[in-house]
């Protein structure tokens, strides 16, 4: 649709440099001076740094707790980061002070939420929910033509015209999240942030749904950043994959190339926890352990606790992300010594 | 896997019906399911939100939350019928011939008590031992599941276990009085996937060692691949399919099941659009007359839309579908997509 | 599994329609006292606001009252006047109408504080609730001192304070609209409390970053989005406090610093009788007090049906 733009193309869409977010979760001020304890900082996100090209899908997955929606939030503008900077287009979104400086850039960027039955105000019909965005952007003032918007709307996400008299309550959790979705498309954005869109729905409702973010993404050539912790729906609808654990990437790749050569020890036992629809009885090796409190992370590399190959290294020192042969960037010294075994195409019997 | 041979089964379901009672009118959410577990078997039952996979697995146990209630059928525990038990018997064989585990392990836990007391006070009361054999026997269970420090870890409150390891210690309470099936619902869904893959082999584990029977109770394909012997696919109250999970899974034969493992997003190969059933799962108040599913099945014909299909004798499975109601049915030519 | 059923998906029926076939309707109909309570304070309200044109007499003419008809006492008593059902006071006021007339000022003063009192209440609440930080602890500080002090405390203060700053001749024109602010400020911390609670968890409700996301100005998130969703329990707050306030009229003009007896409310009347309890006129005072007593507690059943109505976990 924007021709236009495709001159800027070896620009990326976003980018995020040295992305941070630090929640003082603190006890209160007396029962600190009282119980002489500590302030307690939660690096929720703790420096990530990546870009969107434009139309692609960049996924982020990992465990709960490894900060992966805190950086949606960051970048929709629901917290302001700690330190580090996020550029739409160019454009440091700090920069953009006041209101109207900042209306025209986050129109292009949208969001759509993992719940769909908190995600839509209970009290407002669906029309005037999709209209939101248009009437606080005064995208359009005209009644008619906003009802005849939201019309378009609702049928371009599978949805009628009939629709838009109702309450939320009235649908199902798969229809509710294609009113989301229409709201979200309602201020033509470039650019949706999608958190856990379809971790609440049923899987042929889940399939309905990722089929629907796809064709949209063709028709209208949006560009995804995707959150979710479910390996199999990131493998399905993403260009490249980033893995994220205790606030810090660990691995981004493209992703035919995580699937088949995962670098990163954590990306490898993640995808050998998924359940193996495939009844190959592959031999299965849970990974000891759990993630740890992000309050006080381990030392050095963060995952080294439970890693195999952690050495003395490991314990002391951070790894930054830095080149694989495979092109993938990774953090880990082991990866970058070449001393992991080389990567064994996940899952086992299903050639990529 | 090589089972003891047994005259009946562990657990037998007959014709199960739950009922709501509401101010417009009875809602039917589990119509005439029949099933039946061995000792020592694990029995998957998967279906999407509103399957009516839990009620049945609540119903087993009587735990069943008013207005809802059993309506029809029976249910049989080693012979004996216990869907019309007093409360007080029902609630002495909840413990010690049935246990379970639930999706959320914090409402499983009450929060005041250790879970050394939790145990302890759960193994008196249904085994003849003394207070200090029951609290060895809880440190051994607790080690049993995978807790490490279980003499030290005993003491503690639930808060002050992560959502893995109260998972675990709740799988420990389920298995306190050595019961003789475990009905887990969903025990897996709030946990991350490590830590899912970790409480699935440990459940396979247990249950191998200690000869207990599982109706795991799920809308998880995966887990289920994974964990189950057999499996039931239920759809708006009813069983659309059961057979070896083998079977279900790798050659389903019910157009719902077709179409739910169709739209499982695979690792092992990208497609551009996923497989979808078109629709939703009609609410308890509209349930379709026939087949449940024919507004949705790509080939539902005539009698689906007017005639309700009983479950039908198909290799190894029973299917709930006319299509395989003709004695010239080709299963590979149905089932192909 | 319940509120999947609530309504056919095909049809969107008119709001009418909607009340008729609701949860809350349904539970009003099947509730007998809850139907009583309804059909009083109906009655009551009624004779009360339409008094002007319904009562049989207009004590506040002075013209009407003739003081010959002074100590009246109820028709069904030997010297009883068809004229006076209820008797008369000592001024010889018809005393149905004058209940009519009294009851009137009280339910204006009762809706009026309670409206007030909403009004801040809601609006603090929310601020508190959505700003958090120091503006929350500032405006819940003052609403637990608040507290410390009794709600009549808080009326008697600030009628002094007004007795002190206005010339006496004021007084009694101004005694409505001091009534009304007194008793408002005196209840405003019970919704300032609950709209704080309710918009703390309605914040971090996903419907509420969606409005964020799209960029939607705070004050328009706090009244349009988050207000319908904590309004429940406010509406249940109000009708109770309805009755309080009634209440709390009353006690301020039976301790004299309320409405004068030129324009008497309830509690005017009662004091008024009062004086005449132990020499034979009773009726003077047991009437008004049996309407007060009738009318709050027709509207505190009212209040406590809402409250289980509209709480699903008692439902």
């Amino acid at each position: 649709m924007n021709d236009a733009m495709m001159s800027t193309d070896e620009q990326p869409l976003l980018v995020a440099q040295d992305l941070a977010r630090y929640f003082d979760v603190s006890p209160p001020w007396l029962n600190r001076v009282i119980e002489g304890q500590p302030r307690q900082i939660l690096r929720a996100v703790d420096g990530v740094d990546f870009a969107i090209r434009r139309g692609e899908t960049l996924s982020l997955v990992g465990e709960s707790g490894c900060g992966k929606s805190t950086v949606a939030r960051l970048i929709v503008g629901l917290y302001q980061p700690t330190r580090g900077s996020i550029m739409f287009e160019g454009v440091d979104l700090a920069t953009l002070r006041t209101r109207a400086q900042a209306a025209p850039i986050r129109r292009r960027f949208q969001m759509i939420f993992q719940d769909p039955y908190a995600s839509l105000n209970p009290r407002w019909r669906v029309a005037d929910i999709i209209a939101e965005p248009i009437r606080t952007h005064r995208l359009m003032t005209d009644r008619a033509a906003i009802r005849c918007r939201v019309d378009e709307l609702l049928r371009q996400v599978g949805l009628s015209p009939s629709d838009g008299e109702k309450y939320p309550h009235e649908f199902s959790g798969g229809q509710r999240q294609r009113i989301s979705i229409a709201r979200a498309l309602s201020s033509k954005p470039d650019f949706l942030v999608c958190d856990e869109p379809t971790s609440a729905l049923d899987v042929s409702v889940q399939a309905q749904i990722l089929n629907l973010m796809k064709d949209l993404q063709r028709e209208l050539g949006l560009t995804y950043l995707f959150i979710s912790h479910n390996l199999a729906v990131v493998y399905h609808i993403s260009d490249r994959v980033g893995v994220m654990y205790l606030g810090r990437l660990v691995e981004l790749a493209d992703v035919e190339e995580l699937f088949a050569r995962p670098q990163h020890p954590y990306t490898r036992m993640l995808l050998d926890a998924i359940p193996d629809l495939e009844m190959t009885g592959r031999p299965r090796t849970p990974v000891a352990g759990e993630v740890p409190n992000p309050i006080n992370p381990p030392a050095g590399c963060a995952f080294h606790p439970r890693c195999p190959w952690a050495n003395e290294r490991c314990t002391r020192e951070r790894p930054e992300m830095k080149p694989a042969p495979n092109g993938a960037l990774v953090a880990c010294h082991a990866v970058e010594e070449r001393r992991l075994p080389p990567a064994r195409a996940v899952p086992p019997g299903s050639p990529i | 896997m090589a089972r003891p041979p047994a005259n009946h089964p562990l657990l037998e379901v007959r014709d199960l019906r739950v009922e709501f009672p509401t101010r417009r009118g009875t809602l039917v959410a589990v119509d005439g399911v029949s099933f039946h577990i061995d000792p020592g078997e694990v029995l998957g039952v998967v279906g999407e939100s509103g399957a009516g996979k839990s009620l049945t697995g609540a119903a087993i146990i009587g735990l069943l939350e008013p207005p809802g209630r059993i309506a029809g059928g029976e249910i049989r525990f080693d012979g004996r019928r216990i869907d019309n038990l007093p409360y007080e018997q029902m609630r002495r064989l909840r413990g010690k011939e049935i246990g379970a585990v639930f999706q959320d392990p914090l409402t499983s836990l009450n929060p005041l008590y250790t879970i050394g007391r939790q145990l302890t006070e759960t193994i008196l009361t249904h085994l003849d031992v003394t207070p200090a054999e029951a609290r060895e026997r809880a440190i051994r269970l607790l080690q049993d599941v995978g807790i490490p420090g279980a003499e030290r870890r005993i003491d503690h409150y639930p808060h002050q276990f992560s959502g893995g390891m109260r998972q675990r210690v709740v799988i420990a309470l389920a298995l306190c009085a050595n019961p003789r099936l475990v009905i887990a619902d969903e025990p897996t869904t709030a946990l991350d996937v490590s830590i899912q893959a970790q409480i699935i082999t440990l459940l396979k584990r247990l249950c191998r060692e200690h000869g207990t029977a599982v109706m795991l109770v799920t809308h998880d394909m995966g887990v289920i691949a994974e964990t189950a012997d057999r499996v039931a696919v239920m759809y708006a109250g009813r069983i659309a399919e059961i057979g070896p999970v083998r079977d279900v899974i790798k050659t389903p034969k019910h157009p719902y099941t077709i179409g739910l493992m169709g739209s499982i997003p695979k690792i092992d190969r990208r497609e551009a659009r996923l497989a979808q059933i078109d629709g939703a799962m009609p609410r308890l108040n509209a349930i379709p007359p026939g087949c449940a599913f024919h507004p949705r099945c790509p080939k539902a014909f005539d009698r689906c839309r007017v005639e309700r299909p009983d479950p039908i004798h198909v290799d190894r499975s029973h299917v709930a579908c006319w299509l395989y109601d003709r004695d010239d049915v080709r299963v590979g030519a149905v089932v192909d997509e | 599994m319940a509120t999947t059923l609530d309504s056919d998906p095909k049809t969107t029926p008119g709001l009418w329609a909607r009340f008729l076939d609701s949860d809350i309707f349904y539970s009003f109909r099947r509730s007998p006292l809850t139907i009583a309570a309804a059909i009083v304070t109906v009655v009551c309200f009624a004779g009360a606001f339409l008094a002007p044109w319904i009562a049989p007499h207009n004590p506040l003419d002075l013209s009407s009252v003739d003081l010959m008809d002074a100590y009246t006492p109820p028709v069904w008593m030997a010297e009883g006047n068809p004229r006076f059902i209820l008797g008369t006071d000592d001024q010889g006021r018809d005393l149905l109408s004058a209940i009519m007339y009294g009851a009137r000022i009280s339910l204006i003063v009762g809706f009026c504080s309670v409206i007030f009192a909403m009004a801040l209440g809601i609006t603090l609440g929310l601020v508190a609730g959505y700003a958090g930080g120091a503006i929350d602890s500032l405006i819940m500080r003052i609403a637990d001192v608040q507290l410390t002090f009794p709600a009549i405390l808080i009326a008697l203060l600030i009628d002094g304070i007004v007795r002190a700053a206005f010339p006496r001749d004021l007084h009694d024109q101004l005694a409505l609209y001091v009534l009304i602010f007194a008793i408002g400020l005196s209840y405003w911390v019970q919704y300032a409390r609950t709209v704080r609670g309710s918009t703390l968890v309605e914040k971090n409700r996903e419907y509420v970053q969606a409005a964020r996301v799209i960029g939607v100005r705070p004050v328009r998130i706090l009244f349009s989005h988050i207000l319908p969703n904590v309004i429940g329990p406010v509406l249940v707050i109000a009708t109770i406090n309805l009755a309080l306030a009634i209440i709390t009229e009353a006690t301020l003009s039976f301790l004299g610093v309320g409405m004068p007896p030129t324009q008497p409310s309830l509690g005017t009347l009662i004091r008024v009788g009062n004086d005449f309890l132990f020499s034979g006129e009773w009726w003077i005072t047991l009437f008004p007090g049996v309407a007060l007593v009738t009318m709050v507690l027709a509207v505190n059943l009212l209040g406590d049906w809402l409250r289980d109505a509209l709480n699903p976990k008692l439902r």
